[in-house]
């Protein structure tokens, strides 16, 4: 790595985990990009501290495999195990546990870089905190992590134990969500952005938590930890241009998943796969949105602020831009990181093709929205915003760039994302 | 940087007074935007230009630009790529049309025609394709024109170098686009603006706003060849292949 440094020209460097990134956070036009190898040999676990030390190039899928056999659980998995560490730190990425538990950067223990002038560290919240909490969410413009400590969750079995109820419309949904949430570890609602009238807003509400032993009963009581997701199906690469997601098969898509779910199910258990990688049973599932794919648009709006949801949610329901599989979740408290997406409020997540009508209008209008309301967006999941949008949302940007001029000054860190918002 | 929506943060205009460059220009301009960048050779009209152009925090910069100094044209692409970073989008939008009789009979005139339009066309998109493939992408908007599809006896030195550029152009956009680099030719049929006032349009005639409305969604779809009206393409098609006595008696001007 050192000799790479040294040959980085003005384009600059950046490592690169498995590019699952929305936008272009893990790409680097006309410099050098570093792919770290991950896998199973890279993982040492510490079982009695519950702590595992794993190359920054192992994938999350590659964790759950070895730990959770043993009865551990990462303590933040986002909506696919398809990430590496590295990436889900630098992304400083959440899961649906974040009102209780925050992001992964709350559970990191230590992390070994490699910084710009070639020399490696090891940074901690206690003995580097300031680069250390630059790093959590810093996007990879820090360094490059060889390694990181988090700590596990203790599980005893493998499934989860869930509850899924129906919720009328947007301000049922509020108010659902906001009592009782502290109650469950995991809590996500599935939002119907194409409906419209009396039923904007309506949602599925999920909550769950680890299943205990005694919630298991016949063949999977006897192997409490068994775990080997596979994945059910891949998309062909020949999907018509347009791809198969539009207006009509979305809107069709939520009104069977809405009424087929019941209006209450208490303790139903489901295997950690297909609770919280639904998109990992699907192989290859862009391709369903045709050659120009789609983005993610991933946005917070603080409590109290549950009009500028409102707002949001009835103009993307208005423009008919198609989106399955939209999620609205309570965000908890915010960690150090001066680039940590998450801060208290709700956030909503969803996906849009490209090729929408008026998609750039759209997006550019809820993004006033959303920072009037003194929120902000992720930059993991960004693709399309303005350097302005990120000055105003991230109000700590100038304190994360004094952190990073320190041990970078000559930007050798360098990316696509960065670029295009303003962050080298 | 691009975005994902295809929308440019810096644009840079050859030919900075050019109706259908500037027409592109306003169409491509998004809340992203920070920088435009006008050369041209006549400085004072293109600040006037310039204030058409822009929201709060977009920079525009007039520079001077000679299409015929190849030897300076590398050296701008850097000292823009020097000051706005990377250069997301450049339009190359100048060429002259020219008296067609006097350039039939003036070699004089003819050849500064063939400098301007070809051999400056030429040079200043290779300085502009130099520093995209360095960058790792852009695109590059090259207005060719229906007159160099079939050459027509009424301006056969402009027709001629749009033939020219056009034939460069769709070799060259092969060349960079294993660079990342994205090559658009717009092909527009007669467009009524400054450089037409007093001709008589031809069959199919455009304003400037509809080139840059094709040439943008064009742009956006990462399309290689545009005609604005997209029926050209097939009066084309029917044109080009017109036994030659037929194709000199239409009334074409």
């Amino acid at each position: 790595m050192p000799a790479t440094l040294k040959e980085a020209g003005a384009r600059g460097v950046l490592a690169r985990g498995l590019g699952r990134s929305y936008g272009d956070a893990a790409q680097n036009g006309g410099g050098c990009v570093l792919r770290l190898r991950g896998g199973a040999r890279h993982i040492v676990l510490d079982a009695p501290r519950a702590t595992a030390t794993v190359g920054a190039g192992v994938s999350i899928d590659d964790l759950l495999r070895v730990i959770v056999p043993r009865g551990f659980f990462i303590p933040v998995t986002p909506g696919t195990r398809l990430v590496t560490i590295g990436g889900a730190i630098a992304s400083d990425i959440h899961g649906k546990n974040h009102h209780v538990d925050g992001s992964i950067g709350n559970h990191v223990e230590a992390m070994t870089m490699v910084l710009a002038d070639g020399s490696s560290c090891v940074l901690t919240p206690q003995t580097n905190a300031e680069l250390f909490w630059a790093t959590i969410g810093g996007m990879g413009l820090t360094g490059v992590m060889v390694e990181a400590t988090i700590r596990l969750l203790p599980i005893e079995t493998s499934r989860m134990r869930v509850d899924t109820s129906r919720v009328a419309d947007l301000d049922d949904l509020f108010s659902t969500m906001s009592e009782g949430d502290e109650e469950s570890r995991y809590s996500v609602a599935w939002i119907d952005l194409v409906a419209k009238g009396r039923h904007l807003g309506r949602s599925l509400l999920h909550r769950a938590d680890h299943a205990r032993l005694a919630d298991l009963d016949g063949k999977s009581a006897a192997a409490p930890l068994a775990f080997a997701p596979r994945q059910l199906v891949s998309v062909p690469p020949l999907v018509p241009r347009p791809g198969v997601l539009n207006h009509a098969t979305v809107a069709a898509f939520n009104e069977v998943w809405f009424r087929k779910a019941p209006k209450r199910r208490v303790g139903e258990i489901q295997g950690i796969g297909y609770f919280f990688h639904p998109l990992d049973l699907v192989g290859s599932w862009n391709r369903l949105y045709g050659s120009r794919g789609m983005v993610q648009y991933q946005f917070v709006v603080p409590f109290g602020e549950e009009r500028a949801m409102r707002v949001v949610v009835e103009r993307l329901s208005a423009s008919g831009a198609a989106s399955f599989l939209a999620v609205l979740k309570r965000f908890g408290a915010a960690n150090p990181g001066p680039l940590s997406f998450p801060q208290p409020g709700w956030t909503l997540a969803l996906d849009i093709p490209v090729a929408s009508r008026g998609l750039p209008e759209l997006l550019h209008g809820l993004d006033r929205v959303v920072l009037d309301a003194g929120g902000r967006h992720y930059l993991a999941k960004d693709a399309h915003m303005s350097a302005e949008a990120v000055r105003r949302g991230y109000p700590r940007l100038d304190e994360w760039k004094a952190q990073r001029d320190q041990v970078d000054p000559e930007r050798v860190w360098r990316s696509d994302l960065g670029r295009r918002l303003g962050l080298i | 940087m691009e975005n994902a929506l295809g929308e440019p943060q810096t644009i840079v205009l050859l030919g900075g007074t050019s109706e259908i460059g500037l027409a592109i220009v306003r169409k491509l301009i998004n809340p992203t935007t920070r920088t435009v960048v006008l050369a041209c050779r006549d400085v004072e009209r293109g600040e006037k230009a310039a204030l058409s152009l822009g929201h709060d925090d977009l920079v525009v910069d007039v520079v001077p630009f000679e299409a015929t100094n190849s030897a300076a044209h590398a050296q701008l692409v850097a000292s823009l790529a020097e000051k706005y970073d990377d250069i997301d989008v450049a339009i190359i939008a100048f060429a002259l049309l020219g008296e067609g009789e006097v350039t039939t009979v003036d070699p004089v005139a003819a050849a500064e025609i063939g400098d301007v339009n070809f051999t400056g066309v030429v040079s200043s998109t290779i300085a502009v394709a130099n520093q995209m493939r360095s960058q790792g992408h852009g695109s590059i908007v090259l207005l060719s024109s229906v007159a160099g599809e079939r050459v027509r006896r009424a301006n056969p030195v402009y027709g001629g170098t749009k033939a020219g550029v056009d034939g460069f152009a769709q070799g060259f956009g092969d060349v960079i686009a294993a660079d990342g680099v994205h090559m658009l030719i717009v092909r527009p049929g007669f467009v009524e603006t400054r450089m037409t006032v007093g001709r008589k349009p031809a069959p199919f005639t455009v304003t400037a706003e509809a080139v840059a409305e094709g040439t943008v969604k064009a742009l956006r779809s990462k399309r290689r060849v545009v005609w604005v009206p997209g029926v050209l393409r097939f009066v084309f098609i029917v044109l080009r292949h017109l036994p030659g006595p037929l194709w000199r008696r239409l009334p074409l001007g």
